[in-house]
Formats: C-alpha cells, structure tokens, sequence
C-alpha cells in the first residue's frame, strides 16, 4: 500500500500532551501526566500508559487503576440471542426477574453474561430487547476509556455535554455555523469578543492554524483561555494570538490611547511613574492592596513576636516585596507591550472577520467592534436570546454599513440506525441559541460622520432634557 | 482575490460579487472595458470597478447603486451557475467542523457536482491542505476545473473523471477526510477507508433517503469504521419586523350619560419588534452520517 509515510510519531500521545478521555457520549479534557490520579466518569486511573500509543486507542481500566491498550475488538457474539421470544405478553414486571443481588452484581461488574444467564425473561425477550439490555448493562458495567485527539468538534461537543453554562448555552451546531458564517480562515485577521471559556477562541484559531492574527477582545481584567489550552496547539499558534482590552476600545477609536508609557494595568496608579518609582510605590501598594487577611496577619506578627525569629522574618518578608514588586514590574512591561501589539494590530481598522459570542448585551459590543472591519468583511454575533440580536438587526440597518443580515438559529437531530430500528433519538436539544450574521460595506461619509457616537450622544442628552423640562 | 485570501482592492481578472438585494446578487469576472447590466443601470468595469476597494457603493448609470462584495465561499453558493443539486452553508458548516478540517487537512470528495462544498473545503484547508475531488460525469469535472483555476484556488485540488463506486479516489493512505454526495454511497465506503491515512480519519456521507443512510452504515460498520453517527440540521431564519397590534375599547366604566352616544373606534395601539419565520422553508436536505476510521 502506497501510504504517506510511517511517521506515527505525530500520531502517538506523548506526555504533557492535551487529550480527550472519552466513554459513550462522555467527553473529557485532561492533560497527560505521570502519576497522576485521573477521575473520569465515577472510575479512577493513571494516564501512565497511555504514553506512545497511537491516539484512538481504547483503554480498559485494570487492576490498581492502570490503563491497558484494549485487544482487537471482539466481534459482538450473536450466541447471545440465540434464543429468543417473539413479542412480550408474557413478561410481568414483578421487578424479581434478576435473581442476583446488589453484592452479587457488584462483585461481577464486567461479566454482563452472568447476568443475561441469571435473567429469568432474557430469553423470552425479543432479539431487539436482548440487544437492548445487553447493551445497557454493557454501558453500566464498562471499564473502557478512549483517548481522543481534542478538537473542535470535540470539545464542543464536550462544553455542551458537560458546562453548556459556561459557554452560554452555545451548541456544536451553532459554533459550526459561527466559523463558516463568518469565513474564518487561515491568513485573515480576526477579531473575537467572547466568554464562553476560550472554545469559540480555540475554535477560531484552529481555523486559522498559526496563519494570520487573532485579537481576543476581552472584558474585565484579563482575557479567559481555559478553553484554549485545552486544544493543545503548538507554541508558535500563540504567537498570532493578542488581546486587547475592551474598555480601552473608546480610546484606541479616538486615538487617545496611549501605549507607550502609560501602565494599563487599571488599579494601579503609577500611570506616569518610571522605573525607580515604581520599585519605590510597589511595595507599600502591595501592602496596602493586599487585601485583609494580609494586614491581619502582620497585625498579628507585630504585637505577638518578641523573639529574635521576627528580624529574620522581617527580612524575609522584604525580600519577597522586591521580588512581587520586581515580577509586577516584569508583567506590567509585557502587558504595554503586548496592548501596543494589539493596538498597532486594530489601528489601521482592516480586520478580516469578527466573531462575538458572549454573555454581554451583544448591541453595544456589535456597533463598536465593527468599526475595526475592513468593507466586505463578514461578521458574525451570538446570543443565547433572540431579543437583544433583533435590537442589534434594527441599529445596524438604521446606521448603515452592513448588508445581508440575517437572524438565524439552527435546529440539530440525531438519529438511531440499526435494522428495522430506525427513528428519530427520544432526546433532543431544545435551543442552541441565536446568530445575527451580515457583510460590512462602506459607509458614506457624509453618513458616517452623523452616525458616530461622539456626535449622537449629547444629541440624545439634550432630547431628555427638553423632554424633561416641559413636562 | 481569491476564494481562500482577502485583498482590499478590485483588480482585472478578480471575480467580484454586485450585490443588488439580499436574494440579488450576481458574480462578474472583471476586464478592462466589459460592462455588466443590472436592473439599476450599467456598471462600467475599468471605472466603476478597476482599482476600487471591495465593498464600496458604485453608482450605476440609471442613478441606482449597488454594493461590489469580495467572493467567499458562502456568497458564492447563492449565486453559482448549478450544474447538479447543492449543498448549502448549513450542512457545509456542519461537515466542515464534525470532519475536523482545518488548515492543512487533505480531503477526498465524491461528487463534485457544482463545487458548492468544493470552495469551502478549499477555503478551510488553504494554504497546506489538498482536495482530491472526484466527478464521473465528465463535462462537469471540466467545468469544475475551470473554476477552480478563475478563482485562483487550482493549486489547492485534484479533480479526477472517474466512477469513485469502482476506481475509488485515484489516491491512497493519503486523506484525512473523505466527503460522500453520490447516490449509492455504500458502495464507495471501501474506497473511502483506501483514500484514508493509516492513522484514521473521519468520513461523512450526505443522502436524502433513510434508506441510503441505512445501507451506508451497515457498509461503515462492516469495514470497522467506529463513532458511527446520523444527524439532520435544517436552519430557521427569522424576519425582523415592527408590528402593531391594536388595543381593543373596554369602554368607559361610567354609565352611558346619553343612550345615543355611540361608542368612538379607538386607535390605540402597541408597537413591538419581533420576528416571524418565513412562510415556507427548507425541511428535509439530507441525512449527514459522520464516523471515524481508527488508526491501524
């Protein structure tokens, strides 16, 4: 066979890698670590040899929780139903059918066979019903685990299975929708607005696959990636990954941002401070900020210590003061630097695509954010509710410079196939949340210049006012 | 331009997108010198076009305007010439992300119809991935071709004229994913697990009917491919609208004074933003059906 090569070292798991234990429809990410007690789905065990197997492999979970590569698959033995009933009229539910006890069950956990042999209605079941239970002790009692490459799919699969809270209810379907929508690709420029854990970030820039640039827009004081990490990219994919601030949106649109000496950082205060004044204020800051239990416990050291140990001590604690003081100088130099990234990378407002999915009113963060877009650029918007993306649709179309809107949901069903039981699954997900989606085009600028906030602020203020006073 | 990287401006020989109305739209091969005749009037390439940033208005000669977009694959499955049925972006969306492609990934496809998915794979897996895509119907693997070289993604992908049921994907132990929209798709699955990598993959098959959805996995089981599973997706789009509706008259609670006075119509009313779902939409495109070969 003419194959691309028997490089399985890509394919193989190594250790400190980022995977997706999986069982049935259970997804979970861990990261691969020696000796590490791993708890997946009421059972635990060490990921130890997992190491240099291929990715797929299925585990079954042995003695003293070790992970053993599972033999070729055994071909499911139609011995089983050999015998068997044609419909059901005489089977009674007199919930005494299963002759063994709990401790009986419990000492025989993997052998589904000792229970179908102890079922008194197995064999008067039909041939569907014994596959049927089969399979449910099967799944109850099973001891394998697979190990997944993580993925988009994956792991969108996982957030929705596992937190769909913490990703605001966004549906595999709908993140599908999201990426194709809003054209993501590799070499694009891309901003994304979101909190949902990182997996719409992570989603974005494994379609991006280290082309191009990201810039994370992110709320409060730092931007979330859990979600990222656990996609296990390679480092040089972080490179094209900047963040900026959103509360410094206003000022970068009005060009008074500031990203050469200023420090970003927002409570502190040393905004025009240089070097030396830093390591100066820091210390006393570090103190004073530090919160309750701090001060308490020094309190408490002063009016207790008598003993020698309190110089020693003492010392120790000024010796960590520089070190915090002297990292926070450290940190608060990357931070600048990397907002001037982020900065330089937003100012010329040519970005390729924007992606927005987020717990915020997805309004205000639309209008502000699509002034970075380049015309003919796609844009994309969820929400959890429709409402606030019909208020998004009506601004946008009184403001101009977006065409092809479209307020869209999805609706996903999944089927059973086997022979002759085909249907529809008994479950399905009710809602996986709401897309606005549109193009920018270019505005007139005659228009853009009566449609900019700064100019239709006081015009509002003074609407009130009026409004106020004569009544 | 090209369908898998943006430029800012329109240049001879791009292929631009007039856009006349949200179901309006129609794609135009630009040269110095041609026209294109819209119901606003006649847009003149070497000045309404040539050198001008996508995305702006063009004034046409009627005093109408229209708006010139950059392609993408998502316009340019509203608007291309159809040759055979399409897929469209809701299921593309789908197979795109539930087949794992990105950047890099090398894909199989059977047929390729009229190169709705075609693009978007293309879009998806550029700058390092390869589609191998397989036509038997020979006039329309030529025309495919010839579309893939205007709209300078060609060196991107491998359109063969063959029977993928009999001679398969014309390439082995290569693809990441392999894409299935023929009729009788059980019969190319044994190929698809040939065009495959050793170390696995993913495969998807669309089918309209049950009854090939039905077939097609029992091939997949049968060939050992595992994390069989069928699913459906149909996309609702939702109408913003302002409608009012009227309050009806409760009347006054004092008596009537005079037994002629005639209740006044009132005209009051409620303004509320919703939304209504269009009249009809789409039910039924088809049946997705995605597995994973294991590794070997």
């Amino acid at each position: 066979m003419a194959d691309n090569g028997d490089d399985d070292s890509q394919h193989r798991v190594n250790e400190g890698d980022y995977v997706v234990l999986k069982r049935g429809d259970i997804y979970k990410a861990v990261q691969i670590q020696k000796k590490k007690k791993t708890v997946f789905e009421k059972q635990w065990f060490f990921l130890d040899n997992a190491v240099g197997e291929l990715y797929g492999t299925t585990f079954e979970v042995v003695t003293d929780g070790k992970l053993q590569p599972r033999k070729p698959k055994h071909i499911e033995s139609s011995a089983d139903a050999k015998e068997a009933g044609t419909d059901n009229r005489n089977i009674q539910d007199d919930g005494k059918s299963q002759k063994l006890t709990r401790d009986d069950i419990e000492t025989l956990k993997e052998q589904v066979q000792q229970l179908i042999e102890n079922s008194t209605t197995f064999r008067d079941k039909t041939e569907f019903a014994q596959e049927k239970y089969i399979k449910k002790k099967k799944k109850k009692y099973e001891n394998s685990v697979m190990v997944l490459r993580p993925s988009c799919r994956i792991l969108a699969m996982m957030y929705h299975g596992r937190e769909p809270g913490k990703i605001c209810h966004l549906r595999y379907d709908t993140l599908a929708q999201m990426l194709t929508l809003g054209n993501i690709h590799a070499g694009s420029k891309v901003l994304v607005f979101e909190t949902c854990a990182g997996l719409v970030l992570g989603a974005v820039i494994e379609r991006m696959g280290g082309y191009g640039s990201v810039v994370q827009m992110y709320p409060g004081g730092g931007p979330v990636r859990a979600g990222v990490e656990s996609f296990g990219f390679p480092s040089h994919f972080h490179d094209t990954l900047h963040e900026f601030p959103i509360c410094h949106v206003n000022a970068l649109l009005a060009g008074t941002l500031d990203t050469e000496a200023k420090d970003i950082d927002t409570n502190a205060g040393q905004a025009n401070g240089d070097k030396s004044n830093l390591t100066q204020t820091d210390p006393e800051k570090a103190e004073g900020k530090g919160g309750s239990p701090d001060t308490e416990d020094q309190s408490m050291e002063t009016s207790t210590s008598t003993d020698p140990a309190e110089d020693k001590e003492r010392e120790e604690r000024e010796k960590r003061r520089e070190i915090r003081a002297q990292e926070k100088i450290v940190k608060t130099e990357e931070k600048r630097k990397k907002l001037s990234a982020a900065a330089g990378v937003l100012k010329g407002r040519n970005a390729d695509g924007l992606v927005i999915a987020s717990r915020f009113h997805p309004c205000p963060v639309l209008l502000g954010l699509i002034k970075f877009l380049a015309p003919s650029r796609p844009f994309v918007v969820y929400s959890q509710y429709k409402e606030p993306l019909i208020e998004c649709y009506s601004k946008l179309r009184e403001q101009g410079g977006a065409v092809s809107l479209r307020l869209t949901d999805s609706w996903i069903r999944h089927y059973q196939v086997l022979p002759n039981r085909t249907h529809p699954m008994l479950l399905m997900s009710g809602g996986g949340g709401y897309i606005l989606s549109g193009t920018t085009v270019a505005t007139d600028t005659t228009k853009a210049k009566t449609c900019s906030t700064t100019a239709e602020e006081p015009a509002a203020k003074r609407l009130k006012l009026t409004e106020t006073t004569e009544g | 331009m090209s369908f898998v990287e943006y430029s800012e401006f329109i240049q001879e020989g791009d292929v631009a997108i007039i856009f006349l109305g949200h179901d309006s739209m129609m794609p135009v091969k630009v040269q110095q010198g041609a026209q294109t005749q819209t119901r606003y009037g006649v847009v003149r390439h070497s000045k309404d076009l040539i050198g001008q940033r996508f995305g702006t208005k063009v004034t046409c000669s009627k005093g109408g305007w229209v708006y010139v977009l950059h392609p993408t694959p998502e316009l340019w499955t509203l608007i291309l010439p159809h040759r055979t049925q399409i897929l469209y972006t809701t299921d593309i969306a789908n197979i795109t992300m539930m087949l794992e492609l990105k950047p890099g990934s090398v894909v199989c496809e059977s047929g390729t119809g009229s190169g709705s998915l075609s693009h978007a794979i293309l879009r998806t897996i550029a700058p390092t991935g390869h589609l191998h895509t397989v036509e038997f119907h020979q006039q329309r693997a030529e025309k495919a071709a010839e579309e893939f070289r205007e709209h300078r993604v060609d060196h991107l992908v491998t359109v063969r004229n063959q029977d993928v049921c009999k001679e398969g994907f014309g390439v082995t132990g290569v693809a990441d994913a392999v894409f299935l929209d023929i009729p009788s798709p059980w019969e190319a699955i044994r190929h698809a697990k040939n065009g495959m990598k050793r170390q696995g993959g993913r495969v998807c098959s669309f089918s309209p009917c049950i009854e090939q959805v039905q077939k097609t996995c029992e091939a997949l089981a049968d060939e050992g491919f595992e994390e069989i599973s069928t699913l459906e997706v149909l996309l609702r789009v939702h109408d913003v609208r302002s409608i009012t509706l009227p309050l009806p008259d409760f009347g006054s609670d004092r008596p009537l004074e005079t037994p002629t006075d005639t209740p006044v119509p009132s005209n009051a009313s409620v303004l509320c933003k919703t939304t209504t779902p269009p009249r009809d939409m789409a039910g039924h495109t088809g049946y997705l059906t995605f597995a994973t070969k294991p590794s070997v």
